[in-house]
């Protein structure tokens, strides 16, 4: 049994954006949506957002475009920007707002991914983050020098390994390491670096890193697997808590409850990690239109193509021939696994299992395909006036389920515009909400301590440098 | 090949000389951050430079700490800070991921409009393997292989996809074409490729590629090439060298080491005060009017020159402040326009997709 969270009536409500998911959330046939890879796209979603004085601006990642029964997924939003050379760039038009780079700790080499994520938080000036990923499989390592190297249950043993290894390169020059004057002996002093050498089960690393200190000492660390692994992970190493749990309080309270356990366990203050759940917004003048428009947006997420694709995917079939209008097919799902190894956006449990659970709600609710795909919909969403949400944001986050929220638009690059326009204020009449930065870093906007390696005492195989 | 003389410039550090931080205008404590690199990329666009390198390794050169930070990042910060000039980041095929790579200079590209290079590196980098933990080729001729497959590689990954692959068809719900989009299939000595490349194709389609001149054979120059570096102590073999390398069917482009006379010291004074150093490239030391005559006389014996600062903060002043304002008035040299993708800056044609040509022959 855990602890109940202890509510906090002050707390502020912290908000990001997540820009964007390869998935049918974003609404790219509709009238206002536009590029997904122009510059300007990019520009416009992090000038709105630090207008709305957001704490961060979140780009995902994903090493192998998706797949459905082996050809590429082409449904959906395809093709991203590298996430650091991505945010570089909008470093150089943003002041406050904090840059978050999703990065695979499995296919990347340690040294070259710490130099990188690094240099992304000298040049923000101390406003980069770095949202951990892992994969294991093979068909993503098929793009990379070592293949499929990675066990399974070695995931977050090797991510492990690679953070505490990026940790020990930020640490590696010491804050005088640059000299001051234009007589100084050196530019820099010889004993301001020390040389990173690091061991590990899956890495090797033996490197005098290039890099100097930044202002916030080390990039904020995110992370968002759900399972147990990932959550004692993300208790033992990061700040931040990329969760799917925000739409149900009891969900939400719960699943707080569980990671201020593990981080007491894992020998951290009980708040030393943040929790922001990724949800979607849908704001209208009333509760009532507020509802409507949802129903129109899932309508326009779920179209008759990608009804048929994630029932093909429940069922393990190409069922890519059916009438998403008509009736369920009679052929069972297939008995295999879910494969999850193909940028799927789900999949876990018994398929054949799954598949009757849908026939059967179809069948008693005389629900056609795509009415029914749209029923299954996970509803994440926050919907209602912007007074209606602002409240409902503020209790959970004063309840202590959550620190804030990380916002998907449906609508690129527009799709922030009324959160920042009517939402925002609201958060603000509420006594919730900043009205304007009071920290330049993204670790001051979180209110985050120092980084782990940078305390006294830290953990037993932490070494603070003199 | 151009009637201009296209002009680049290498922009990292405080410049060429290892001592130049001494005259720099500020410390090396404050080189680092946002605000130096606003100055270098704001400095190098206004002095009207076609290009500037971004020379960067992912270790220090020897065993004395260096302060550098990854290159392809410093050249997408400043990429939009500025809107004609180019920027050519320096990567060791050995030290990357070839797929990785591929989605940065595409990316670079993107967020660039058009103005992404890459700056094909191989320095020793001893160390490299033990800073990776895995293997490196270490003998010439690996090395050299690393290079070619690495490029290769990467080109092949930015035709992955179509220029018109996304194609938003409302009716059928399709977000792409799939079959614009395809598997590379590389195989190389030291790694495999599945692809598709996760970044659409760049606006460039690929963006240019600049590689020194020693890394490929030259028959290994076409299709990989773009621009060949020339850097040679005698400037009259270096011309000559620039010769060879045009009938390759690359642009040649010159490396220049330039230490100006400045309002406060002649360039012998600058360089008595610096301290000897050794270069393996030509230089030019001396007052404006004499470089304005060399780069106007190099004018159709090479395409291009790669000017390398002594000192960034002395030097770049008087050549944005002088010398290219007197070649642009003689029509020698002119700054990129706006709205430009570097090929077209530079005279290179827009390259067909490989898969296009694959599919047509």
């Amino acid at each position: 049994m855990t602890a109940p969270v202890p509510p906090r009536p002050d707390a502020q409500v912290h908000l990001g954006v997540f820009f964007q998911g390869v998935n049918h959330h974003t609404v790219w046939s509709d009238a206002e949506s536009g590029s997904q890879i122009d510059p300007l796209s990019f520009e416009r979603v992090v000038r709105t957002a630090e207008r709305g004085l957001f704490d961060a601006f979140f780009l995902g990642e994903g090493l192998r475009l998706r797949e459905t029964h082996g050809r590429l997924h082409d449904l959906d939003v395809v093709g991203r920007p590298d996430a650091l050379t991505e945010l570089a760039s909008l470093a150089a038009i943003t002041s406050r707002i904090g840059l978050v780079a999703t990065q695979n700790a499995t296919y990347n080499d340690p040294a070259d991914l710490a130099r990188r994520l690094a240099t992304l938080d000298v040049l923000s000036g101390g406003r980069a983050a770095w949202n951990v990923v892992t994969t294991d499989n093979a068909w993503t390592g098929a793009n990379f020098r070592r293949g499929g190297y990675l066990d399974h249950t070695d995931r977050y043993v090797r991510a492990e390994e690679v953070v505490r290894t990026a940790q020990a390169i930020w640490d590696s020059w010491s804050d005088d390491a640059l000299a001051t004057s234009h007589d100084a002996p050196h530019a820099v002093a010889p004993d301001g670096v020390r040389r990173v050498v690091r061991e590990g089960a899956t890495l090797a690393v033996d490197v005098l890193p290039t890099v100097p200190r930044s202002p916030q000492q080390h990039p904020v660390l995110f992370q968002a697997g759900d399972s147990p692994d990932g959550r004692t992970f993300a208790a033992r190493n990061v700040d931040v808590i990329f969760s799917a749990h925000g739409s149900d309080l009891d969900d939400a309270l719960a699943f707080a409850a569980d990671v201020r356990a593990r981080t007491v366990a894992a020998g951290r203050p009980a708040d030393d990690v943040k929790i922001l759940p990724g949800i979607s917004i849908v704001l209208a003048d009333t509760d009532a239109e507020a509802e409507e428009k949802r129903r129109w947006l899932t309508r326009a997420q779920v179209t008759g193509a990608t009804a048929l694709s994630l029932l093909g995917h429940v069922w393990g079939r190409d069922l890519s021939h059916l009438d998403p209008d008509g009736p369920l097919p009679p052929v069972d799902a297939a008995d295999s696994a879910f494969d999850g190894s193909r940028g799927a956006a789900f999949g876990r449990g018994d398929r054949r299992a799954l598949a009757q659970q849908w026939r059967d709600r179809a069948e008693a609710e005389g629900l056609t395909i795509r009415e029914l795909v749209i029923a299954q919909e996970r509803r994440s969403a926050f919907v209602g006036s912007p007074a209606t949400v602002a409240d409902r944001m503020v209790r959970f986050v004063r309840s202590g389920a959550v620190d804030g929220f990380n916002i998907s638009p449906w609508i690129v690059p527009d799709g922030l515009e009324d959160v920042v326009e009517l939402l925002v204020p609201e958060l603000q009449d509420r006594g919730a909400y900043r009205t304007a930065y009071t920290g330049t870093t993204l670790r001051e906007h979180l209110g985050l301590r120092a980084p782990l390696t940078r305390r006294a005492p830290a953990r037993p195989d932490a070494r603070v440098p003199a | 090949m151009t009637d201009h003389l296209s002009l680049a410039v290498e922009i990292d550090g405080s410049g060429r000389h290892p001592e130049s931080w001494r005259r720099s205008s500020r410390t090396p404590a404050e080189s680092v951050g946002p605000r130096r690199w606003t100055r270098a990329a704001r400095g190098a666009e206004n002095a009207g430079f076609a290009l500037a390198t971004v020379s960067d390794a992912p270790l220090p050169s020897g065993q004395v700490p260096q302060p550098r930070l990854d290159a392809v990042l410093r050249a997408s910060f400043a990429s939009n800070l500025t809107s004609r000039i180019g920027w050519a980041p320096q990567v060791h095929p050995r030290a990357v991921e070839p797929f990785h790579l591929a989605a940065q200079l595409a990316s670079l590209d993107h967020a660039s409009r058009g103005r992404a290079a890459w700056l094909v590196g191989d320095d020793d980098l001893p160390g490299l393997a033990a800073a990776l933990g895995r293997d490196v080729p270490t003998a010439p001729e690996a090395r050299r292989r690393e290079v070619v497959q690495v490029i290769d590689a990467v080109r092949r990954l930015w035709d992955s996809w179509d220029d018109d692959a996304v194609v938003k068809d409302v009716a059928t719900g399709r977000y792409i074409d799939a079959d614009r989009v395809r598997y590379t299939d590389v195989e190389a000595d030291t790694f495999t490729i599945r692809g598709a490349l996760i970044t659409p194709r760049p606006p460039q389609g690929q963006p240019v590629v600049l590689v020194p001149d020693g890394l490929l054979r030259d028959e290994e120059v076409p299709g990989r090439a773009d621009v060949v570096l020339v850097g040679h102590p005698d400037l009259g073999a270096g011309v000559a060298r620039a010769a060879d390398v045009r009938r390759l069917g690359a642009l040649a482009f010159l490396d220049l080491r330039v230490t100006l006379d400045t309002p406060g010291a002649t360039s012998a004074e600058r360089l008595l005060a610096l301290g000897a150093d050794h270069d393996d490239v030509a230089s030019y030391d001396g007052d404006v009017a004499g470089l304005v005559a060399l780069l106007t006389s190099l004018r159709g014996e090479v395409d291009g020159v790669r000017l390398l600062p002594t000192v960034l903060d002395e030097d770049l002043p008087v050549l944005a402040g002088h010398v290219l304002p007197a070649l642009s008035l003689a029509r020698v040299a002119h700054p990129p326009r706006p709205a430009t993708h570097l090929r077209t800056t530079l005279g290179l044609p827009r390259p067909a997709n490989r898969f296009d040509q694959e599919v047509a022959s």
